[in-house]
Formats: C-alpha cells, sequence, structure tokens
C-alpha cells in the first residue's frame, strides 16, 4: 500500500468512533462549559444565555455551598487515608506471602465486589447498620448497647471506604509485588529491624502504588451522590446531590453545571499532584 | 530471608489481612442470603427462609419493565460500543505513541471523570439541542462510556499480535481486507468477546449517568435506586439485588476466562 492510502485506510476508520465521541462527549463538555456561565430567568424559568460570572460568585460566597464542597473534598480525603491503612495487609499478602494459586483466587476474591452491582453493595450496609441490622445483633449478642450510625457522616464513611477499597487494593499489590527481595534481604542483612525496613525500603518504594489507588478512591467519592442519599443523613449533601438536585424541570441546570465545573477542577488538581508521586508510572 | 522472622508480626499481619477480606465480602454474603428472607420486614437474623419473593418479583410488572429496559440498553450500547471501540483500535494501531495517548485520553474521560459530570454534560447538551430524553438518550449515553472497555481489549491483543502474520497474508497474495478479515479478525474475536462481557456488565448496572439522561425510562438500577430510596418493596429489592449480582458477575468471570484462553493460545 502506498503511504497515502495507508494514511486513509486510518481516517476511515478513525471517522466513526471519534466522530461519535466528537460530537455526543466533546460536543456535551463544551456545553457543560459554556452553561456554567448562564443563568436562570427567575420569572420564566427560562434560560438566558448571557455571559455572567452569577453563578460562580454564589458558589464562592453562599456558605452553604462552601460547607458542601469542603464536607466532598474532606470525606474523599478521610476514605482515601482509611483505604491506604486497609489495604495495607491484604496488599502485603497478596504480594509477597502467598503462592501463585493462593494469589489469583486472593486477587479474583478482591475484585469480586468491584464487578458487582453498586447500589447492592450500598444497600447491604442499610441491612447491617440498620436498627434491627447485623451490628447491632452482634453488639448485643456481646452485650453491648446499639449503635446509631445509619444515616450519619459516619456510615458514610463506612460505606464510601468499603466501596472504593478494591481500587486501592489492585495498585498496591502490583507496587508491593516489584520491590526486589534482594533489597529487603540487604536491608536486614544490614542489621535493620524490620519497622526500619517497612519505613525505609519498603513504604517508600509502595507510594506510586498508593497514588495510583488514590486517584480512585478520591476522584470517585469526590463524584458521587447516590452513597449520601442511601445512607447518609441530614448533613450528607456533596456536590453530586447540588447537582442531582438542580437537574430537571424545576431545577437550575447553568448552576449545576457552575458547581459540576468546580468538582472538575478539584479532581484535575488531585490527579496532577498524585502524578507527581508516580500514580500514572507504568503499573 | 536470613534475619529471623517476627511470628508475632506476621500472625498480626495476616490476622489483619483476613479481617480486610471479611469486611469486603461479608456485605455481599448478607445481602445476598436476604434475597432467602421470608419476611416482608428486615431483620438480622433472618428467621425463616423462603423463595416466596422470587416469584412475588417476577410477577412485578414495574421489575419485569425495567429488567427489559435494561437489557435492551445494555444490549445495543454494547453493540454499538463494540463496532465504534474496534474500529478506533484498528485505527489507531501503527499510529504515532502521541497520537496513541490522545485517542486513548479521549476514549478514557468518558468513565474517568466523575459520573455526575458526565451525566450532566449529557444532560445540557441534549436539552440545548431539544432532543427529548428517551431510550435513545440512554443508549448514547451508555455507548460513549462502553467504548473504551472494548478499545482496551482489543489493543491490548493487537499489540501481541506479530504484524508478520498479515504480512505472511499478504505475501501468498491475499488482498489487505482478505488479509484483515481471514487473518486478524479470527485472532481478535477473543478479546472482543470478553470485552462486551464487560461493557454489557458495566451499563447494565450503570446508575449515575443514566439518571440524567433517562428521562421517564426506568432501568433496573433506577428501579432499585428509587425503591431503596423510598423504602418501598424491599423484599422485591432484596430479590432484584441478588439477580444484579448474578447478571454482572457470571459475565465478568466468563469474560477473564475467555481473556484467559485467549491469551493462553497464542
Amino acid at each position: 500500500m502506498t503511504p497515502g492510502r495507508k494514511l486513509l485506510g486510518h481516517i476511515a476508520l478513525l471517522v466513526p468512533p471519534f466522530g461519535w465521541l466528537g460530537i455526543f462527549y466533546l460536543g456535551s463538555l463544551s456545553v457543560l462549559l459554556l452553561s456554567a456561565f448562564w443563568q436562570v430567568d427567575a420569572m420564566s424559568g427560562e434560560i438566558v444565555r448571557d455571559w455572567t460570572w452569577e453563578n460562580f460568585r454564589i458558589l464562592f460566597s453562599d456558605t452553604t455551598y462552601t460547607v458542601i464542597a469542603r464536607r466532598t473534598t474532606g470525606i474523599a480525603l478521610l476514605v482515601t487515608v482509611t483505604d491506604i491503612i486497609l489495604a495495607w495487609p491484604l496488599a502485603w499478602v497478596i504480594a509477597r506471602k502467598v503462592g501463585p494459586r493462593l494469589k489469583l483466587t486472593l486477587l479474583v476474591l478482591v475484585a469480586l465486589p468491584l464487578w458487582s452491582s453498586m447500589l447492592a453493595r450500598i444497600y447491604a450496609w442499610r441491612l447491617i447498620l440498620g436498627h434491627d441490622g447485623v451490628l447491632n445483633w452482634g453488639l448485643r449478642l456481646v452485650g453491648l448497647p446499639d449503635q446509631n450510625v445509619a444515616f450519619t457522616n459516619i456510615a458514610l464513611w463506612i460505606v464510601f471506604s468499603y466501596l472504593w477499597l478494591p481500587f486501592m487494593l489492585m495498585p498496591m499489590v502490583a507496587a508491593l509485588e516489584r520491590i526486589p527481595a534482594s533489597l529487603l534481604d540487604a536491608a536486614g542483612d544490614q542489621g535493620a529491624t524490620p519497622w526500619q525496613v517497612f519505613r525505609t525500603v519498603v513504604f517508600p518504594l509502595a507510594i506510586p502504588g498508593m497514588a495510583a489507588g488514590s486517584v480512585f478512591t478520591f476522584a470517585v467519592t469526590q463524584g458521587d451522590y447516590v452513597a449520601p442519599m442511601l445512607v447518609g443523613g441530614a448533613g450528607s449533601e456533596f456536590i453530586g446531590n447540588v447537582v442531582y438536585s438542580n437537574v430537571g424541570v424545576s431545577g437550575n441546570v447553568p448552576f449545576a453545571a457552575a458547581f459540576s465545573l468546580v468538582l472538575l477542577a478539584m479532581v484535575a488538581a488531585y490527579m496532577l499532584l498524585a502524578r507527581r508521586f508516580g500514580a500514572f508510572d507504568a503499573q | 530471608m536470613k534475619h529471623a522472622r517476627n511470628p508475632a508480626a506476621d500472625m498480626a499481619i495476616w490476622t489483619a489481612a483476613i479481617a480486610v477480606l471479611g469486611f469486603l465480602l461479608l456485605p455481599l454474603v448478607i445481602v445476598l442470603l436476604y434475597a432467602f428472607d421470608a419476611s416482608s420486614v428486615q431483620v438480622w437474623p433472618i428467621r425463616a427462609l423462603s423463595l416466596r419473593w422470587f416469584s412475588a418479583t417476577w410477577a412485578d410488572e414495574e421489575v419485569r419493565s425495567a429488567l427489559l429496559i435494561s437489557l435492551e440498553v445494555a444490549g445495543l450500547a454494547t453493540l454499538l460500543a463494540t463496532v465504534l471501540g474496534t474500529l478506533a483500535a484498528l485505527g489507531m494501531n501503527g499510529l504515532s505513541t502521541r497520537s496513541m495517548q490522545a485517542g486513548s485520553f479521549l476514549l478514557t474521560l468518558p468513565i474517568a471523570l466523575p459520573g455526575v459530570l458526565t451525566g450532566i454534560a449529557m444532560n445540557s447538551f441534549f436539552t440545548l439541542l431539544d432532543i427529548p430524553f428517551t431510550f435513545i438518550t440512554l443508549v448514547i449515553a451508555h455507548t460513549t462510556f462502553c467504548m473504551v472497555i472494548i478499545f482496551n481489549n482489543v489493543m491490548a491483543r493487537l499489540r501481541r499480535l506479530p504484524p508478520s502474520l498479515r504480512e505472511a497474508a499478504q505475501d501468498m497474495g491475499a488482498t489487505p481486507w482478505r488479509g484483515f478479515v481471514t487473518v486478524t479478525l479470527p485472532l481478535l474475536a477473543g478479546s472482543v468477546m470478553s470485552g462486551m462481557l464487560l461493557a454489557f456488565a458495566l451499563s447494565f448496572d450503570e446508575v449515575i449517568v443514566s439518571t440524567f439522561t433517562a428521562g421517564s425510562e426506568t432501568t433496573l438500577p433506577l428501579w432499585i435506586f428509587g425503591a431503596i430510596r423510598l423504602g418501598q418493596h424491599m423484599p422485591e429489592v432484596n430479590v432484584v439485588v441478588f439477580a444484579v449480582i448474578a447478571i454482572t458477575i457470571l459475565p465478568i468471570i466468563a469474560g477473564q476466562k475467555l481473556a484467559a484462553n485467549a491469551s493462553r493460545e497464542h
């Protein structure tokens, strides 16, 4: 084939998929960007397509929204730290303590929840944390008083940590697997205590894995509105909930668009930060 | 390792690891068990087991129509995404690293950005163009975020295919098209199939983007979401959740098997 015909071949193949993405996805993102600067006429409810910063002014000055943005980010960070702590022992065992067969089984078991319905997994915690649920049954069994964490931010923290833990485990296993055993032996031979080996050798080498996992745990928590609606309480509104409730006939889509752009900026900033810690280096 | 291991520390690590594994898996076991709860209120421990809610749920018209819509959307979106994702992979194969990175970045965006962003973006887009929210907008949205799954699978396979195979076919006098149909395509079939299963599962379970693009259509996840939120039909929710887990996990396991076999063969 001549180079010219070959190029034509590539283009012919690429036009349908990228045409689709260009129209439906980039088109949508452009409309989102534009509509964040539009407004809804208070009287008619119609969208007014005049350029204005009003939506952003409200978002940054009204404490209702700054509190929601801070809550969203705070819980996302808390969930990320929790998942890093929870992932360590299991990731270490999977990466370095078991044979290849058990390792494969454990990896499948870890991935299983990720591939089963997210709603089902949130719903499971309503059954566990509810008044007559598994947790209170267990507490009564050992003579402890009932807990009442259902529909609070504590429930939200538990559920998010549970939902996204596999996202943290996978890259951490990959990072820990890559540490050469000789490196650990050498540190031990030099008289380092296990704690010193962990602190000076293992932990620094696991940082890219933790950074990669944190991109998921942080971004998906920040962008969610389902868990806050199903297991959160009155003070659990996320940015996503404001967006959700402003879409529809009676809503204010330009305002929701502006808030979702704030969300986008925060997620993008976090990704850039994680990149500096090696989150996107070849896994 | 030459230095003495610390059995107490080992013990602690294993205990913690098993506890974390339990934290991951027990909730799934519990939610699956509730599908067999005879009672109409959820109380632990389950007092009596029964299959009666399975037949009651199957008889529910709302659940059945939601299931049908979900199967149709997932089926159609998977087919469209398969065509588009495969074309993208074939077209990008052999391009420069830079164009490859740009292309796969664009393909990944719809699934990498928070669903609420993709959702409201598409909602604003269709609203601006005065396109009503129907079954069709739902399929368009799902196709958009399913494409990358097929693309990734096919691309991974193409990278491992030696170019010599197709050259050999051409040396034997096959036209490029004939070489593609008789040599490349059969080798891609396994990864396309496993990608399709993953894409189907992804679409079948999706709730966030669907909320923004479904209009008055109710998919199964949207039905579950509404029922849990309002605290209605809880025994039926248990059964539907059981079924959804089965429908999403089985294709995944089948898909992994297919992919594993495909990579072992070559």
